[in-house]
């Protein structure tokens, strides 16, 4: 394997040459939200110069070139996630949206009151709140599994919360706060032991690792389009073709009926079921280019160089005086969580922002993780394959000027 | 260091942020309101004795960045023997300086110290840092029992 080309990939990225306040951007909250690469920008300007219309309708020439565009990225998809069939690929707006739909159409129809639901502590909000609502409304129990001072998922616990009345886990593949990375394959085996679905969230694994759902063996896989290098407001549920099958639809309108009458209506086949009203064509073809990108580049060539980044990284940080690694798991993405000595994250993010940083100050949408780790915020650098060791570099000279500010 | 950020982050600020005066629970406060920044996770509870249409003490204590820490210390410290309406009226002063044009000036006079915190309207995210303890302040003056966010 040929190391990557860090300089050559940076020319991919447009916004990469922006400067803030007179300095170089370095952006490293990539855990939020990724740049987008002149393959995605241009998919998309070319769609809306010269292909744009509607989808699934039309039986002129325009439209018939969108579906095909729709289609042709929905099974681009399907190929980088491993699924058996593009019958399995439901697009909607993203991670958030496809954990909602499945507890609103596989949750309502399959749960019933006492059966759990178990979550580990780690979770984003959007894998904790949809199944609160689904728990005020059925009556299901909603259970957390434990994490250890590392931010490692507690096996040990996590197997004794696995009981026979556990019908689905959900949990996170790579934890946004943290950087941890959970063994969802172990996860989705006990879990099938048990007879339990499992729900893995990878909305930040995808754009940082190879994943294969079938190998996994993952009832459900959701992601963000805007995480892997593609536009925002598109994102994909991943679902057994069996369970999509099963499940109801989820918003009614065009596109995911056969036929309607006033007193009857036929649902569409799987996907389309899922797929109510016109979608974001253009973003599916954005991300269709996004998925085309990495294929080119390799997401172990991905994997590997963004583990040297977190390794050099962790070094240097450490070497800050007063600076608190949280979450300094065994097997981790490139995803440096800390604290340091008395500053705030919003001070330290304040005075980074100067120096051209672009960083994460807060609880990143994980308030009982941070509670766990008694901390109100933490400061968090998440990279991607576009940062490099120099900006570590930047980073750990810039944190020094924070600890001066903070003497 | 950065000019901007040298104003945001004076010695007097820093100061206050380091030794936060009058940070402390009050039992036998007259009002406690609460105040909450859910974007950053600045928490305060302002409490207030009032005595004669007056305040006789006031103190805060809770978690927050410098910024908030150091407005609600050098608030508490300004606020006491005030009226409510006074205190609301330097309020409006504290408002009208974080959310000026960088170039307009300031009132000195009126605001007297906390014209330290001049300097935060170039830090558009820091504004609601710089005015939680007040808003929090102004809610515990006549109470609604609602929480205070600057959202
Ligand atoms: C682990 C994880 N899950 C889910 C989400 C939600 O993604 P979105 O806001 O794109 O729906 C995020 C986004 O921060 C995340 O990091």
């Amino acid at each position: 394997m040929s190391p990557l080309d860090v300089i050559k990939i940076r020319e991919d990225f447009p916004v990469l040459r922006e400067r803030v306040y007179g300095k170089p951007l370095i952006y490293l909250d990539n855990a939020a939200t990724t740049q987008k690469p002149r393959a995605v920008i241009e998919t998309i300007d070319r769609f809306y110069s010269r292909e744009n219309a509607n989808i699934h309708r039309g039986v002129f020439c325009l439209s018939e070139k969108a579906t095909q565009c729709y289609e042709g990225a929905r099974h681009k998809v399907k190929v980088f996630l491993g699924a058996a069939s593009d019958k399995e690929i439901v697009f909607v707006r993203g991670a958030t949206e496809a954990i909602n739909l499945v507890a609103a159409t596989w949750g309502r129809a399959f749960l019933k009151a006492g059966d759990e639901v178990l979550i580990t502590h780690m979770e984003h909000h959007s894998n904790i709140v949809p199944w609160q609502m689904l728990r005020d409304e059925k009556g299901i129990r909603l259970k957390v599994a434990p994490v250890n001072d590392s931010g490692e998922l507690i096996m040990e616990e996590f197997r004794k919360l696995l009981t026979g009345k556990v019908r689905l886990v959900s949990v996170v593949h790579v934890s946004n706060a943290l950087g941890t990375i959970n063994p969802v394959g172990e996860i989705i085996r006990l879990a099938h032991e048990q007879g339990a679905r499992v729900l893995v969230d990878g909305a930040q694994a995808v754009a940082h690792r190879a994943v294969n759902v079938r190998e996994l063996d993952a009832d459900f896989y959701v992601l963000s389009g805007h995480k892997l290098f593609a536009p925002t407001g598109i994102g994909v549920l991943y679902g057994k073709e069996e369970l999509l099958e099963k499940m109801p639809p989820y918003q009614g309108g065009g596109d995911m009926i056969r036929s309607v009458t006033f007193d009857q209506t036929i649902y569409n086949r799987i996907p389309y079921k899922f797929e109510a009203g016109t979608p974001h064509i253009a973003g599916v073809i954005g991300l269709g280019a996004a998925v085309d990108y990495l294929r080119e580049i390799g997401l172990d060539k991905i994997a590997a160089y963004e583990h040297e980044l977190l390794e050099y990284g962790t070094k240097k940080l450490m070497e800050v005086p007063g600076l608190r690694l949280i979450g300094t798991a065994e097997k981790k993405a490139a995803v440096l969580s800390f604290v340091l000595g008395e500053a705030h994250a919003h001070d330290i993010g304040t005075i980074l922002d100067r120096s051209g940083i672009a960083i994460r100050a807060g609880h990143h949408c994980a308030m009982p993780l941070m509670r766990r780790f008694n901390v109100p915020a933490t400061t968090r650098a998440s990279f991607a394959f576009y940062n490099t060791k120099e900006e570590i570099d930047l980073l750990a000279e810039a944190l020094r000027e924070v600890t001066e500010v903070f003497k | 260091m950065n000019p901007d950020l040298q104003d945001l982050y004076q010695q007097m600020i820093m100061d206050h942020n380091k030794n936060p005066r009058n940070f402390r629970v009050m039992p036998d406060a007259t009002s406690v309101a609460e105040g909450f920044n859910p974007l950053c996770g600045d928490h305060l509870h302002v409490y207030i004795k009032m005595k004669n249409g007056r305040i006789e003490d006031v103190s805060f204590e809770g978690d927050g960045c410098a910024i908030s820490k150091a407005s609600a210390s050098m608030m508490t410290g300004i606020l006491k023997g005030k009226t409510g309406g006074e205190a609301k009226a330097l309020f409006e002063e504290v408002r009208a300086m974080l959310s000026r044009d960088v170039n307009s000036p300031v009132d000195t006079e009126k605001l007297g110290k906390l014209a330290v915190f001049a300097g935060v309207c170039e830090f558009p995210s820091r504004v609601k840092c710089a005015s939680l303890a007040w808003h929090t302040m102004v809610e515990g003056l006549e109470p609604t029992g609602k929480q205070v966010t600057t959202e």
